[in-house]
């Protein structure tokens, strides 16, 4: 089922210059403007961003699963070589699942609230391996199993809202790694858990990237999430990349304006009674995305020439880059 | 996930745009605007009609019978006339005035009564809940004609009784929209806002849940306006509805059935003035709808293709 | 295990002696209140539980809290805790099946009509989701100004209520021109500025915040809570901070009370409940909490806890979180678990707040 074997130095998952055109009320507005990333195997990758930044979008359009009323207008999305989007809907069905799969935040309404899980999990292994329903529904209760759910063998024959939150996430994360994908994206899979349960589902994922050498990328708005998380970090803001690299030197030293903003808008060790330092105003609106840089708006840099000219993604030193005219004066700072 | 795009107005831009005028949203929208124009016809007949045609309604013609719609005969025949030679045209303007003066009042008695006591048992809940519940069931559960051949029977069959047995029979409609809908805006996050502020739950329901229900209701009304003219038809048909010489446009289509092979104007064309009425009132509800509600308003602005095809984005896009 | 130095047990609510004899004084930052002033809030004992029979849901189970004028008190703890019913209650919104409410010393559920409007007033709420707590068909000025539809007397005259609007709206950080917009117009973090402001609207003592900040973007975040530390500064109003954010929480709070499954577990100075907590459930909660600052995080020194919170309405026996502690043992099922209060620590000016704890085991020394 599986493509031809890897070249290990190319990336399991390699998006290049993704654009995707939005239909909204008040025209076409571009809602992922020409962004690019690369995740090995057995890598995390962290698309960060705030809402409507358009990383679920870039999460989506990678696995095909867009809204009619968005369309991909341009660049790469490689999987093992193969460019996804240019294969047909049933060629990229098959990629689905054994190559490629997604982890989505809200676990009730993602599994089928009248079938028994059991069935929901064995459904995979019916489609891709043609197995047996009797068969199916074994694999289904090993995979129960290995995410830890309590007496699988029982509990396959419930339904969806018999199971708690996180026992549900557990549930999709098994159904997503069910034909052993190259590739997992996770869709803000914590975001509606409490935070103990948080922490174990975070835990499953990482033993499950480790045991199966997946390549995961993991789309959140959390920056501690991704600072104990992820390898590589890829901010993102009104649809465009603004800065990458791995996730220790970006969050350390961060080369973009926003970035820092970001990371200074944690409460983590800020003083009580102190003003926190917030990054003024809010994101722009997709259709007034201003023609210079994105973030001139709110940054506190800015001069005429991010007026001028939207600044290009460059090298800022060994595997990273960021988007800003004047990045290194934030790294004098 | 709390992605979404945002309204077309950036939150930033200084002029905060005023909502454009209703009258000029309702030019904008053609089809909003020929039904407006039709109901305010229908109206004008209705309350004026008589003093144009004076006795036509009840004037027999017996040599004039059964005349086919022409231009042959005058204004009076241009929609031919009934098995007496009576002029169609001078019947359904007649007409219009009985129909409207028991459909509208009927379907406002029904929809006043029945909404006020919906909001009242949805927003408290509980024991005055089941109760007015209850009551509704029991309603519902007579078959609305059997009580009005009843009722009709034992009381003389009046324009204000058919008012009224109509208005009783609906109640429950609109009951049981406006208790659905006032019980789940009961536990939204504003009516739990302004209870902080010490708002009596009378002024909880009209300032916050009645203006939110009511475009529903009104829909619900105008359907049912249609219903109405259709019972008040049948109990004309059965003798205890309108009595002639009155007239009513549900009335004549039951009289007209029985030509309806060899005349088929008789019963068709009082038919269109009903569904004509009623679409009408439905389009213009419908437009409503959108034009009271100001996250809605602005798509009224944009061609009717287009509104289904952009309703999507602001919610689904994540 | 039980041979910790550092704690002694005591009964709930009574100052645990030596308490205050103890212990360095801290300098009292903002707090204007005396120690020994009566309390803005205290609440005691009060327990709520929705349904019937074996439908029986127990949101609160004898919770007790106390908050001073000025101060901010800070809620934590998990989904099922019962920290919104709570604030519900202090709302009036709830009555509770049993103990007592306190405000200023009279009990808002004996009050009546003009009494109980004169309440309304001093206690105000800031809603969690910022899209649904404000009625998207009224413009912002009508937002702010619908508390005084009600209470015709705060601001009487047109004009007073249009100035006193922009008034407002420039205190939350709006502009004077956003008065005529609607709420789809404005953005997340914008909305709950408008929530803000008509919280503020009658002038209250008090403001409830469920969850102010939890449904906004971080860049945004960091912009409420700055607003809202300057309210209180400018307004000296106290707060009630419900959030299950530990870094916001810290951030924010002069003390933590800390809730599992309708019940206080921990409360205390906010600093004492973080770097020294007490029972394994603060404990636990904090180092589950993801943190940004990677070499804090240490792998090793992670707490994982068993299992999920059970249901609240099938609620363990004895020590309601033995079902999920690895120090639990047979007498936390038996026993209910005494209050515990820490000596050393708390806040030496006022006795009848140290930092206590229900637990069999509780923790001892730093956490680091």
């Amino acid at each position: 089922m599986k493509p031809s074997p890897f070249d290990p130095d190319r990336p399991a998952l390699d998006v290049e210059g993704l654009c995707v055109d939005l239909r909204t009320p008040s025209g076409t507005v571009r809602a992922v403007d020409g962004v690019s990333f690369g995740v090995h195997r057995g890598r995390t990758l962290a698309l960060l961003g705030e809402s409507g930044c358009g990383k679920s979008m870039t999460a989506l359009s990678v696995v095909g699963l867009l809204d009619p009323v968005a369309e991909v207008t341009g660049g790469a999305v490689r999987v093992g070589g193969t460019d996804t989007l240019r294969l047909s809907r049933a060629e990229r069905r098959k990629l689905a699942g054994p190559v490629l799969s997604i982890v989505f935040q809200d676990a009730l309404t993602a599994l089928n609230p009248v079938q028994p899980v059991g069935r929901q999990l064995g459904e995979p292994f019916r489609i891709h391996r043609g197995f047996s329903r009797r068969r199916a529904e074994e694999e289904a209760v090993r995979l129960m199993t290995r995410v830890g759910i309590p007496e699988p063998r029982l509990r396959a024959r419930a339904y969806p809202h018999q199971f708690s939150g996180g026992m549900r996430q557990r549930l999709l994360i098994a159904m997503a790694v069910a034909l052993d994908p190259d590739v997992l994206i996770a869709d803000e899979p914590t975001t509606a858990l409490d935070v103990t349960v948080q922490a174990q589902i975070m835990r499953l994922l990482r033993d499950l990237q480790t045991e199966r050498d997946m390549a995961v990328v993991l789309i959140t708005h959390d920056l501690a999430v991704v600072a104990q998380r992820a390898d590589d970090v890829v901010v993102m803001y009104a649809g465009t990349v603004v800065e990458n690299g791995t996730v220790r030197e970006v969050f350390s030293h961060p080369r973009h304006p926003y970035t820092k903003g970001l990371l200074d808008s944690v409460p983590e060790d800020a003083v009580r009674g102190r003003p926190l330092p917030a990054v003024p105003g809010s994101p722009p609106d997709l259709s007034a995305v201003p023609s210079g840089c994105v973030f001139q708006d709110r940054c506190p840099l800015v001069r005429e020439r991010c007026v001028r000219e939207r600044p290009p993604l460059r090298s800022v030193g060994a595997s990273r880059s960021a988007a800003c005219h004047f990045s290194e004066e934030l790294h004098r700072v | 996930m709390t992605d979404r795009i945002e309204p077309p107005s950036a939150a930033d831009t200084p002029p905060a745009p005023r909502p454009p005028r209703w009258w000029l949203l309702l030019g904008r929208d053609r089809l909003a605007a020929v039904a407006s124009a039709v109901l305010t016809l229908v109206v004008l007949v209705a309350l004026s009609g008589r003093l144009f045609i004076g006795d036509r309604a009840q004037r027999q013609d017996l040599r004039a019978s059964l005349r086919p719609p022409s231009l042959d005969h005058g204004v009076y025949g241009l929609l031919g006339t009934d098995v007496l030679g009576r002029s169609v045209l001078a019947r359904l303007v007649d007409a219009a005035g009985t129909t409207l003066s028991v459909a509208v009042p009927a379907v406002l008695c029904s929809l006043v009564i029945g909404s006020a006591l919906g909001l009242w048992a949805g927003y408290h809940g509980g024991v005055r809940e089941s109760v007015t519940m209850r009551v509704a069931d029991v309603i519902l559960s007579f078959p609305s004609l059997l009580i009005a051949v009843v009722v009709l029977y034992v009381f003389a069959p009046s324009a204000m009784n058919i008012v009224l047995i109509l208005a009783v029979t609906r109640v429950p409609v609109y009951l049981r929209t406006a208790r659905a809908e006032s019980a789940e805006l009961r536990s939204r996050l504003f009516v739990d806002a302004a209870r902080t502020f010490g708002t009596p739950s009378r002024k909880i329901i009209y300032w916050h849940v009645l203006p939110i229900v009511l475009p529903t209701l009104l829909t619900v009304a105008t359907l049912d306006f249609c219903f109405v003219m259709l019972t008040e038809s049948s109990l004309s048909f059965l003798g205890i509805g309108i009595q002639p010489p009155d007239v009513s446009w549900g009335l004549m289509v039951a009289q007209g059935r029985q030509y309806l092979g060899t005349a088929w104007w008789i019963a068709v064309l009082p038919g269109v003035a009903i569904v004509l009425t009623t679409v009408s009132a439905t389009v213009l509800a419908a437009w409503a709808r959108l034009a009271t509600d100001p996250a809605q308003r602005w798509r009224l602005t944009l061609p009717r293709k287009r509104r289904g095809a952009t309703a999507v984005p602001t919610e689904m896009i994540q | 295990m039980s041979e910790t130095p550092a704690t002694e047990t005591s009964a709930t609510g009574t100052p645990a002696p030596g308490t205050s004899a103890t212990g360095t004084s801290v300098p009292g930052r903002r707090f204007d209140g005396r120690a020994d002033a009566p309390p803005l809030l205290e609440v005691a004992g009060v327990t709520k539980t929705f349904g019937h029979g074996r439908r029986r849901l127990t949101a609160l189970d004898g919770v007790d809290l106390r908050l001073r004028g000025g101060e901010t008190l800070g809620l934590v703890g998990e989904s099922g805790c019962g920290k919104s019913t709570l604030a519900r209650v202090l709302l009036g919104l709830e009555r509770p099946d049993a103990g007592t409410v306190r405000f200023d010393g009279t009990d808002p559920f004996t009050l009546r009509g003009k009494a109980l409007l004169a309440w309304r007033r001093r206690v105000q709420m800031v809603f969690q989701d910022p899209f649904a707590s404000l009625n998207a068909r009224m413009s912002a000025a009508d937002l702010i100004g619908e508390p005084w539809r009600t209470h015709r007397d705060v601001v009487p005259t047109a004009q007073a209520r249009e100035r006193r609007v922009r008034e407002l709206l420039s205190l939350v950080g709006l502009r004077e021109s956003d008065a005529h917009r609607y709420p789809d117009e404005f953005s997340g973090g914008q909305r709950q500025r408008i929530g803000i402001a008509r919280a503020l609207a009658l002038d209250p003592d008090l403001i409830v915040c469920d969850e102010p900040v939890s449904a906004l973007d971080l860049s945004v975040q960091a912009q409420v809570l700055n607003v809202l530390s300057e309210l209180r500064e400018r307004l000296g109003v106290s707060y009630v901070f419900i959030s299950h954010d530990l870094s916001v929480v810290r951030y924010v709070a002069d003390r933590v009370t800390v809730m599992y499954l309708g019940k206080v577990v921990e409360h205390g100075r906010t600093e004492d409940v973080f770097d020294r907590p007490l029972h394994p459930y603060t404990a636990a909660l904090m180092s589950a909490a993801p943190v940004l600052d990677a070499s804090r995080a240490a792998e090793d020194a992670e707490i994982r806890l068993r299992g999920e919170i059970p249901s609240p309405y099938d609620i363990p026996s004895g020590c309601r979180f033995r079902t999920r502690c690895w120090q639990a043992e047979d007498r936390c099922a038996d026993l209910a678990p005494p209050a515990v209060s820490r000596a050393d620590a708390g806040d030496p000016g006022r006795p009848g707040q140290p930092h206590a704890a229900l637990c069999h085991f509780p923790l001892a020394g730093e956490q680091s």
